[in-house]
């Protein structure tokens, strides 16, 4: 069981994620600083680590949408959050699976702040409202990559297939 | 069970017959751009080969395209040290489609690749940008990838587990009325099928006034089908396609011009006639909250910006001169101009429009992203509002969350610098 820390809506962008102004941070250890940094409340609890790891974040549909920056997903995992969305645009939904950034897609997914969800194999269940959410599979393409941890260890694992150059 | 175009250029390039949406590929990567964000590639590229006994190789430098743009020249020490660390690892690994900080091949990613020659039809793009889309303007299938996924591709030469995305077909009929365009056109497609329209999916462009449509136009509706979601916009590739790559980007070797067959499969069809199209303008804080430009005329405006991946070519300077030639920018309106490319910018100093430009008080900048994204210059003050014709208007995006973003064609960009007011363009400023 995990504790929803934020919610927010529809069309949550990268640049709200994480804005195009600290693009110039690259490094994973040092993205988690400026997570939804335009929310000072949010982003100051993160900072000051009151806000477990394994907590939930929930949001609406087309999460993660517009720019392709890393940041946007090193910055949740740096903090081991959790990502529960109505639906997630395509690349930050890979760079996640690439990252290792735990992300659940249930397209009915209703909670609020401090609701208690139990994320299970097929279904979400809130345990404080009592409703059940359907889980939507990742893609199918990406499982090898999450099992085998990343792919950062996938590559390195399918490089090494390969005779040295 | 016929092909679309992109599922052709997947089959080819992972070496089988036949493919269809929904199967799991490891197409080879033709080309591979990045730009400042190599920083962050390098970092996971040297992860991959760390504790392998093995020597980090870039699969083929040949193929690896690195184009500064989104801090140009850079803003801080930081941006700057990065881009140093990128430059030696450019140099230690030979990779040749390096294009620094430069007034002669110097640029925005998406212009630099399609002026260079760097992009042909049928070829497998990626790059580590969201609007590496605009390249399916070429008839390339062409998408955005992360910085880790760029990494993975400069070690294997492939991109890994890729699911054949199902094509939305567009079908764009009729002629565009005077002073409205493809911008307009895209603005009006988002709008319609939403910013998740198209997500995991491919939008292949069709239709006589796409057919008609300059290569710059095409890679203006490219490049916002990532708004809509899309993996990648494409067409088609034909004579225009052909002429471009010949005399704009010099390229002489025989061109594949892939078309999808009579019987391809697309999971929807859209179709569009531009002859009655208003221009259109997207509102905040989301791309597809279009509205026609009647709806928000008169909408007071603090900065107006032309330029960008989007709509920072020749035909875009040159519609702002137009409408700018012996006007003034209103006060306490200010414009900021920026071309795509040093090439484009040289151009538009020949034929005066960066003359028409300055003269009507615009600021005029160097090739780059500018403030685009607001990481650079160009920042907004508090509850200000920009008019910008950029791709993007999320909140913070150009650098202030309290500011209003909105987005729409040159034309009406101009007309409105002139303005201080959003206004149209057709009624003569």
């Amino acid at each position: 069981m995990a504790q929803v820390v934020f919610v927010v809506g529809d069309d949550i962008s990268t640049d709200v994620i994480y804005p195009g102004r600290y693009m110039a941070t690259v490094l994973p250890t040092e993205t988690p600083q400026f997570a939804f940094i335009d929310d000072a409340e949010f982003n100051g609890r993160l900072r000051n680590r009151q806000v477990s790891p394994g907590s939930i974040i929930v949001a609406g549909s087309n999460f993660g949408c517009g720019s392709s920056r890393e940041q946007a997903v090193s910055t949740l995992k740096g903090h081991e959050l959790i990502i529960v969305a109505r639906s997630v645009a395509r690349i930050f939904m890979q760079n996640a699976i690439n990252l290792g950034l735990r992300l659940v897609v249930a397209p009915g997914i209703t909670a609020a702040v401090g609701d208690d969800l139990v994320i299970e194999s097929d279904r979400v269940l809130n345990n404080t409202s009592g409703a059940m959410f359907p889980i939507e599979a990742l893609p199918r393409a990406r499982q090898a990559i999450v099992d085998s941890g990343g792919l950062i260890a996938y590559t390195r694992k399918r490089m090494l297939e390969h005779p040295a150059l | 069970m016929g092909m679309t175009v992109v599922e052709k250029i997947l089959a080819r390039a992972s070496g089988q017959a036949v493919v269809k949406a929904g199967d799991v590929l490891e197409p080879k990567v033709d080309l591979a751009m990045s730009h400042e964000n190599a920083a962050l590639v390098v970092n996971q590229f040297l992860e991959i080969f760390k504790d392998t006994g093995r020597e980090a190789r870039v699969w083929d430098p040949s193929r690896v395209a690195i184009i500064f743009d989104h801090r140009v020249p850079a803003e801080s020490p930081k941006t700057a040290t990065n881009q140093k660390k990128v430059r030696e690892f450019v140099a230690r690994h030979m990779i040749s489609k390096f294009h620094d900080i430069r007034g002669d091949l110097g640029g925005i990613c998406h212009q630099i690749l399609p002026e260079s020659g760097y992009v042909r039809p049928g070829a497998v793009v990626v790059g580590t940008d969201s609007h590496t889309t605009s390249h399916g303007a070429l008839g390339a299938f062409s998408f955005g990838i992360g910085a880790t996924e760029m990494a993975s591709v400069w070690t294997l030469g492939y991109a890994v587990n890729i699911e054949v995305p199902a094509t939305i077909k567009v079908v764009v009929h009729g002629a565009f009325p005077q002073l409205v365009g493809p911008k307009d056109l895209i603005l009006h497609l988002i709008g319609r099928i939403s910013s998740q329209g198209a997500n995991f999916r491919v939008i292949e462009f069709h239709g006589e006034t796409i057919r008609a449509m300059s290569t710059s136009g095409r890679l203006v509706i490219c490049n916002m089908s990532v708004e809509a979601g899309a993996t990648s916009g494409i067409v088609p590739a034909d004579q225009e396609t052909v002429t471009y790559l010949r005399e704009e980007s010099g390229v002489t070797d025989p061109l594949d011009l892939v078309q999808p067959d009579e019987d391809a499969v697309y999971v929807q069809t859209v179709t569009i006639d531009v002859s009655k199209l208003e221009p259109q303008i997207a509102c905040p804080h989301s791309v597809d909250n279009v509205k026609p430009l009647g709806a928000v005329v008169g909408i007071k405006v603090h900065q107006v910006v032309i330029g960008s991946c989007t709509n920072g070519r020749l035909d875009d300077i040159e519609v702002a001169a137009s409408l700018l030639r012996g006007k003034k920018v209103a006060r306490n309106t200010r414009m900021l101009v920026f071309p795509a490319s040093g090439r484009i910018y040289q151009r538009a100093l020949e034929r005066g429009y960066i003359a028409d430009i300055m003269r009507a008080g615009a600021v005029v900048m160097n090739p780059g992203c500018g403030p685009c994204l607001g990481v650079h210059e160009g920042a907004l003050g508090d509850g200000e509002v920009a008019l910008s014709t950029t791709n993007r208007n999320f909140k913070g995006r150009m650098g202030n969350p309290t500011a209003d973003v909105y987005l729409c064609s040159p034309a009406v960009a101009a007309a409105s610098a002139v303005a201080g007011m959003i206004a149209d363009p057709r009624k003569g400023a």
